[in-house]
């Protein structure tokens, strides 16, 4: 133990030989535990802390004779513009009707849409497509995959499609009436 | 009646014991976490509710924000066959002392065509002056690489290989970036992939966080 016999051996000094007062050399440790202790929890803390996962990103093989045929009345496009919008369509785009089907959201309520549309529809017929705009960002196109797993959307429900020249024109349009930039 | 004396005790605990196992702790802890390597590459990648911790040895893709790709082939053992592969299937003509230094590089961020005199500089060239692999759609030189890496990979480690491959990209980097890197992956028949991402919660109340209770 932290301590050293001071005692001085036990034999007896000569008279008039003074008694030197015998100091302890026991050191309060209590503040050192602490410190210890305090160190570990820090470094505990700190390395589980940032670590960094991977998702899965299953890629379709690009077959021009096997596309998928999708029912109208089950899909739902999402497409991925600047600053973060995101814009909205069911089934399929018609010039009649374009001003009521093509409707802008953000991140935030896409969720509760995702939701309702596929509670609204049977599981067979569901399918969303995803189309970013060469303005979106790298972020926006994976939290669009994430939002589909948090809605537990399973796979082969949802696809990533390129971007037609008509949806493209329809986000500039928006973005120029919102004025994004 | 004599009293019977009660010994009085100390109440101060030897804490020597106490001590020696708290910074034998720390030093355990500190010697056992592995320090993350240096980034050289400003990346913040996005976040995911994914759980699945990224590998450490991987063949790793990343994206900056200025959307330059460079290339990490991990420490892999066969790093070098990759290397070796490239240079005789592009006609690259590194001598052995150039492949031997590129093989001690941590990342390629260069086109083919710019490798060669760099390998001969005499300071490495810092990554921000990069130019980054090439993935045009007219020049797409991330491919190349990755045939090497499949015909390093070929035979029975596919699946394998699929584990390995990470592409990790900065937040803002804009889209088209990332698309023409999904297109050279496809171009070798590669179709799964994973992404880094940052750890995060599964948000409370979403259809997952009610499955994964009703689990429970």
């Amino acid at each position: 133990m932290a301590e050293l016999d001071t005692s001085g051996g036990g034999h007896k000094k000569g008279p008039g030989v003074k008694k030197s007062k015998k100091l302890s050399t026991r050191v309060d440790l209590t503040p050192m535990v602490d410190l210890g202790f305090l160190l570990i929890t820090f470094f505990v803390f700190t390395t589980t802390m940032s670590q960094s996962t991977a998702m899965n990103m299953n890629e379709p093989k690009d077959d021009p004779e096997q596309q998928m045929k999708v029912k109208q009345s089950g899909a739902m496009t999402i497409l991925l513009g600047k600053g973060n919008q995101v814009y909205y369509y069911y089934g399929e785009i018609d010039p009649a009707t374009i001003s009521d089907q093509f409707k802008s959201t953000n991140f935030k309520n896409i969720r509760q849409l995702i939701v309702d549309k596929k509670k609204a529809t049977p599981i067979g017929d569901l399918m969303y497509i995803i189309k970013s705009d060469s303005t979106s960002t790298f972020a926006n196109s994976i939290d669009i995959l994430d939002e589909m797993s948090i809605s537990a959307v399973p796979p082969g429900h949802y696809a990533e499609v390129d971007i037609s020249p008509t949806e493209k024109m329809l986000i500039n349009e928006t973005e120029k009436a919102n004025s994004i930039k | 009646m004599p009293k019977v004396k009660i010994p009085r005790k100390s109440t101060t605990v030897d804490m020597t014991a106490m001590c020696d196992v708290a910074f034998l702790l720390l030093t355990f802890f500190i010697l056992a976490t592995k320090q993350k390597p240096p980034e050289v590459l400003a990346v913040t990648p996005p976040s995911s509710i994914s759980s699945k911790a990224a590998p450490d040895k991987s063949i790793l893709i990343t994206f900056t924000q200025e959307g330059k790709v460079f290339l990490m082939l991990g420490d892999d053992t066969k790093k070098g066959d990759i290397i070796d592969n490239i240079n005789s299937s592009k006609a690259l003509g590194l001598s052995p002392q150039e492949l031997a230094k590129l093989k001690k590089t941590e990342f390629i961020g260069l086109p083919f065509n710019k490798l060669k005199s760099a390998l001969n500089l005499s300071q490495e060239i810092p990554p921000a002056k990069m130019d980054g692999i090439p993935v045009d759609s007219t020049n797409n030189e991330l491919a190349d690489w990755l045939r090497s890496v499949t015909n390093v990979y070929a035979g029975g480690d596919q699946k394998e290989l699929e584990k390995i491959l990470l592409v990790k990209g900065d937040s803002k980097a804009l889209y088209p970036v990332f698309k023409r890197i999904k297109e050279s992956f496809k171009k070798n028949d590669i179709f799964k992939f994973r992404i880094v991402t940052n750890g995060e919660d599964v948000p409370i109340g979403s259809e997952v966080y009610n499955e994964a209770k009703a689990e429970k």
